[in-house]
């Protein structure tokens, strides 16, 4: 709009006075615009799975702070030169705060998070935190503790079976968790895990989970991103266990529960923080306890005992009274890794590059 | 013993099945004395419009049949390009599969993550308890008994009708079959675009039912192997059948070899199928003499009718 250059009729000085009530009206306006908080997912949102949370805990936020923010995603982005020109992008249309949610996402946003003083970033499952960049990750060991408690006391041939993606600690942590949980209730009970090397190759996940039951296992699980693993266990009256997301509705029979992801009060409070300018770089590593990861509903062929007992020891994680890899832990080549009485620290879990005693056959070296 | 094998051998042939189509396809294809290297674009055509349509309609079985359209759609392609057009065969075919692979890839995005729920296959009843032959043959998937079923059609129409005669003397000699007054081009477009159904039926057994969900890229290289099945069966049926499986096998084989605990690196043990298979075709099709047999001479090479 041109200034006018001579306001001395009357109308023009009625349409100046609207204009300035229109100009106040926007920095009105401005200083409650909502945040704009960006998301970058690693793959599709879905139905089910990693992303498929993280889009969850999106909306919860944009439910819980209504009119307070806006929220952008950009799905499917794959680490590397795209994530970086993705953040930046986001960065740049005017997103304060941008949750980067796969781990592979950490040097790009450390990246950008320098370029963009500004703006907030947090970064899921990561390990580096700057200014402007907090990290998040959540226990999920603590809800595969719980699974293989369920599992110990469901299965009737003492073998269960894990189909994992890539020997890092993270997948070690879950595969040794549920084997701890397990054997608390049943020792006699053994672990098989097949290896797939892929995140998400459903094919392979399900050759993986209907050889794992041809060996014997009558209860399985996955740390890959399918739902593959559910729905095999299903077509063979075996029993699974759902990861991420509950994956119910991929096996009514099969599915006992699942660990799923909860990141919505996460991302509220931390758009809080932000909204309130009282945000400081954190790195969380929330449980069960903070409400970051919860057990599904349990299926009806879980009796009740064993509902109850699994209860109470959620209730115990909680409390911090129960740890599942307090002392004494043994590898399983016998060798003690946790003496007694003591209980391992998040440093030792992070580095974990050990099977527990149950587990069969050896680590895959990296 | 039998307690590991059975299992094995089982999950071998749903697994080789995907392969078994499409090179039974490639094979007639081949056979008229068309190479088409699209098979992993056809596979993948006919993977995610299979998956698309079944999601869509709910029916898989609609979808199986838009698998295989799509896949003849894509033979189409190539057909048009190299038949008529007298395009390379060997660039066109390559260029149907990087086409096929950004195309289904693009397509595919929206049901990347969504799953498909499949009744399991419905065993026959009585056959399939008897010991060890039940399971061994009477409790697959429907399409592997069509994979049979398309086999002996295959075998049969190949060696023992006068049109499976006409089509292979088209491989060989099209100028002479031209002689004699048979429809060279017409009957090499029909090859071809058998070969991009089975295909794309092979892709669609893929996502519909062996997974059942798509992933782009989720051949993994099926295709090729199809490719390469061919010709270490050296254009014969039952050879291909047998490599498949043998592809199949060697792929569960492994994962059996994890769960069992045998101290292997997986990353080796996942490279083992493909490695497997590749020495087995370079022994086999070490026969001279087989080859020049079974090859139809004229592969590869454009003919025009004038």
């Amino acid at each position: 709009m041109k200034p006018s250059s001579q306001p001395s009729s009357r109308v023009t000085r009625w349409a100046l006075g609207l204009a300035a009530g229109a100009v106040l009206a926007a920095g009105a306006a401005l200083a409650q615009a909502p945040l704009k908080v960006g998301f970058v997912y690693v793959s599709p949102v879905g139905d089910a799975g990693w992303t498929y949370q993280h889009d969850q805990g999106r909306k919860e936020m944009e439910k819980a702070l209504s009119g307070k923010v806006e929220t952008k995603f950009v799905e499917n982005v794959p680490e590397g030169a795209d994530a970086e020109r993705v953040i930046r992008e986001l960065a740049s249309s005017g997103n304060k705060l941008i949750f980067t949610t796969s781990f592979g996402y950490m040097n790009p946003t450390i990246k950008v998070a320098a370029q963009f003083p500004n703006s907030v970033f947090e970064h899921a499952t990561g390990y580096k935190t700057a200014k402007n960049v907090g990290i998040y990750n959540a226990r999920f060991y603590e809800g595969r503790y719980l699974c293989g408690v369920i599992a110990g006391k469901m299965t009737k041939s003492n073998v269960a079976g894990y189909v994992a993606a890539f020997p890092i600690p993270e997948v070690v942590q879950g595969i040794n968790a549920f084997t701890q949980g397990m054997r608390s209730v049943n020792p006699k009970a053994e672990l098989k895990v097949i290896w797939t090397n892929s995140w998400y190759d459903p094919g392979r996940e399900r050759e993986a989970a209907n050889t794992l039951i041809s060996q014997g296992a009558d209860v399985v699980t996955h740390h890959t991103d399918s739902t593959a693993v559910v729905q095999a266990a299903e077509e063979k009256g075996k029993y699974a266990f759902g990861y991420h997301s509950d994956m119910s509705k991929y096996g009514a029979h099969a599915h006992l529960t699942a660990t799923t992801h909860q990141w919505g009060a996460y991302y509220t409070k931390i758009a809080q923080e932000v909204i309130a300018g009282n945000w400081k770089p954190a790195s969380v590593w929330g449980g069960l306890k903070d409400g970051m990861i919860k057990l599904a509903p349990l299926n009806s062929a879980v009796p009740k005992d064993v509902a109850t007992l699994v209860a109470a020891k959620e209730k115990d994680i909680v409390a911090g009274k129960l740890h599942p890899f307090q002392g004494p832990v043994k590898d399983n080549s016998g060798k003690e890794r946790v003496a007694a009485g003591k209980t391992m620290s998040d440093d030792e879990m992070q580095k974990m590059d050990f099977y527990v005693e149950g587990v069969q056959g050896s680590l895959p070296k990296k | 013993m039998m307690d590991t094998l059975i299992p094995i051998l089982v999950a071998a042939v749903a697994a080789g099945t995907p392969m078994v189509f499409a090179a039974l396809g490639e094979l007639v294809t081949e056979k008229s004395g068309v190479l088409n290297l699209g098979v992993e674009g056809m596979m993948l055509m006919g993977a995610v419009t299979g998956f698309a349509v079944a999601s869509q309609t709910g029916n898989p079985w609609v979808g199986t049949l838009a698998g295989m359209v799509a896949g003849a759609a894509m033979a189409l392609i190539f057909a048009v390009l190299t038949l008529n057009l007298m395009a390379n065969q060997v660039a066109s075919g390559l260029a149907l599969t990087l086409f096929g692979v950004g195309l289904s890839a693009f397509l595919g995005k929206p049901y990347e993550s969504v799953s498909l729920t499949v009744a399991p296959p419905p065993a026959i009843p009585l056959l399939a308890e008897i010991p060890v032959l039940g399971p061994l043959l009477f409790k697959y998937h429907v399409l592997v008994y069509v994979s049979w079923a398309l086999f002996a059609v295959i075998a049969w129409f190949l060696y023992r009708s006068r049109a499976g005669l006409v089509l292979r003397s088209i491989g060989e000699s099209p100028e002479s079959a031209h002689a004699i007054g048979y429809p060279v081009i017409r009957i090499r477009y029909l090859a071809t675009l058998f070969g991009g159904a089975m295909a794309g039926l092979g892709g669609a057994y893929l996502s519909e039912f062996y997974a059942p969900l798509w992933v782009e890229g989720m051949t993994a290289g099926r295709g090729w192997i199809a490719l390469a099945l061919v010709v270490f069966a050296t254009w014969r049926p039952a050879r291909v059948m047998i490599g498949a499986y043998l592809f199949g096998g060697v792929t569960i084989a492994q994962f059996f070899a994890q769960g069992a605990g045998i101290a292997i690196a997986s990353q080796f043990l996942s490279s083992l199928p493909y490695l497997a298979t590749i020495v087995v075709l370079v022994f086999i099709s070490r026969n001279l003499a087989t080859i020049r047999l079974n090859a139809p001479v004229s592969l590869a090479k454009s003919y025009r009718p004038d």
